[in-house]
């Protein structure tokens, strides 16, 4: 559905791609995890377009997307900070991105805007929301078009142990609905539950890709956190 | 202006679920989707209400101290000259950088990349030109209902403009907030003191050449000595015309004089402008 083919990037000397190649399905949800730098937030901002690649293709649905703009009507993003308008109210930045996608979706999911009651806050300016109710705002406008692809970059930081859960079963539900999510996140434990393959970064260089599963059968450990410990300890790049 | 309570009804009309959303009508231009929002937002920054103060009380002070109103219209363009550019690309540049992560929220939607940047331009110059037209306007229509004053107001609308157009240039060239503020008091700097010192020189040196024809063009390519030519050729005061703006008299007559620096002064903005799209294209957010 989704693939990366060889992507590179640099930024000056410091190389944060190295050759990504990734194919990414339907009903996955897939953990990017790798230290900091190692090129998780470059590889999710390539996918989006937001960063121009030096080499290499993104497809989509086997069209590909490098360049263009319309492919996006399918993806669902939540960046790592969520930063608005100061003055602008939290009803009118929903009707801006409303207005923005017309007539590119076909229909509107409120679950995560009922769920976290933000029609009541619809009057408040964004300057006076404190981080968290950012966080919900961003990850209410990613689940809003009822995407394709959901691209959630440390979806959980800065979110209570309660929004955190409903976030939590929203992706389990979307995932069950046959979506593709791609996750980054430092708390493991949070994508344990979620995720059905992890892909690990490290210096802009895919390590491995699989299913949990087996990464947990091969390791002979039951969470994620461990699996991903007695990795780094055998693999001759960490 | 929307009341908060009409955007919270249409936030509720269009998130009931399974509605199937009405097909995008082709004749709105997308760069308005987002303006208008854009635009509320900048106008009620407290820096661009100051602003309009700001200008609002030294008009009418200026207007005030003296009854002969074009001598008030005299003082009122030398403060214009270095107060609007200044503004205007100090504003421009910060705001840019403060709406960095929202720029990238709207990167990452299904639009394209030129409406993002127009976007921003055209909030950034509707709401600087609402506090132009309001603190200089306003005084002018009341002591200086003349054309001179009209032609002032033209001026100071164009400085404000052209020096968004290039705030928003040195903001795309660079990531770092602090080198893309520098960059865009560097080009206020240069075209408000260097430029003419330079020019001066120039004159100076190869005085015993005849320089008419390169002095002209070293007005036009500074923004700030265009917008001071506008003025001053339509107040018709030759003593205070300077050397540039006596050229510009003599080699186009006053009102095809006028045109033609307001003219260049549209590509000053327009220019700078494209080039920043063109960059903002391929920038990595």
């Amino acid at each position: 559905m989704l693939e990366s083919i060889q992507l590179t990037k640099s930024f000056g000397k410091l190389q944060a791609l190295q050759g990504m190649s990734a194919h990414m399905n339907a009903g996955q949800a897939i953990s990017l995890i790798g230290p900091n730098g190692s090129g998780k937030t470059t590889f999710i901002k390539c996918l989006l377009g937001l960063v121009i690649p030096d080499g290499g293709e993104v497809v989509l649905n086997g069209k590909s997307v490098l360049g263009g703009w319309d492919y996006r009507r399918h993806i669902g993003y939540m960046p790592q900070i969520g930063r608005y308008p100061d003055h602008m109210r939290i009803g009118q930045l929903f009707d801006m991105v409303q207005e923005i996608r017309k007539g590119t979706f076909e229909r509107l999911d409120d679950d995560l805007i009922q769920a976290f009651g933000i029609r009541q806050l619809a009057h408040k300016t964004m300057r006076t929301l404190s981080g968290g109710t950012r966080q919900k705002v961003s990850a209410c406008l990613a689940f809003l078009f009822d995407p394709e692809v959901l691209i959630l970059d440390e979806p959980t930081a800065g979110l209570d142990p309660v929004s955190s859960e409903v976030l939590k079963e929203k992706v389990l539900a979307e995932k069950a609905k046959g979506k593709l999510t791609l996750l980054t996140s430092h708390i493991l434990s949070d994508l344990d539950e979620l995720t059905t393959d992890v892909m690990y970064l490290m210096d802009g260089k895919l390590q491995f890709y699989q299913p949990i599963e087996q990464l947990k059968a091969q390791t002979g450990e039951d969470k994620l956190h461990r699996a991903i410990a007695s990795v780094m300890k055998q693999n001759p790049f960490a | 202006m929307k009341s908060p309570a009409s955007s919270l009804h249409t936030f509720l009309r269009l998130t009931t679920v399974g509605e199937t959303a009405p097909a995008a009508p082709v004749s709105v231009n997308p760069v308005f989707r987002v303006v208008k929002y854009v635009l509320f937002d900048i106008l009620q920054n407290r820096i661009v209400i100051g602003y309009t103060v700001f200008l609002l009380a030294v008009s009418m002070g200026l207007f005030g101290l003296s009854d002969d109103p074009t001598k008030g219209l005299i003082s009122l363009l030398n403060i214009v000259l270095i107060v609007t550019p200044l503004v205007s690309s100090v504003f421009a540049t910060i705001h840019f950088y403060n709406s960095y992560e929202f720029i990238e929220l709207l990167a990452a939607q299904p639009v394209r990349r030129d409406i993002i940047v127009w976007s921003q331009f055209l909030g950034l110059v509707l709401a600087l030109l609402a506090a132009v037209w309001i603190g200089i306007g306003i005084p002018i229509a009341i002591y200086s209902a003349t054309s001179t004053g009209l032609v002032l107001l033209v001026a100071a609308s164009g400085l404000t403009v052209v020096f968004i157009a290039l705030a928003l240039l040195a903001s795309v060239c660079t990531r770092d907030k602090a080198k893309g503020i520098g960059l865009a008091l560097l080009l206020w700097f240069y075209f408000t003191l260097l430029y003419d010192a330079m020019v001066l020189f120039i004159m100076f040196s190869f005085a015993d050449y005849p320089l008419e024809k390169a002095t002209l063009v070293m007005a036009a390519l500074n923004p700030i000595d265009l917008a001071r030519v506008i003025v001053l050729l339509q107040m018709d005061i030759s003593a205070l015309m300077g050397y540039t703006g006596a050229l510009f008299r003599e080699w186009l007559g006053s009102s095809a004089g006028i045109a033609t620096a307001v003219g260049i002064l549209l590509l000053w903005a327009t220019l700078p402008m494209l080039l920043a799209v063109r960059i903002f294209r391929k920038k990595d957010l």
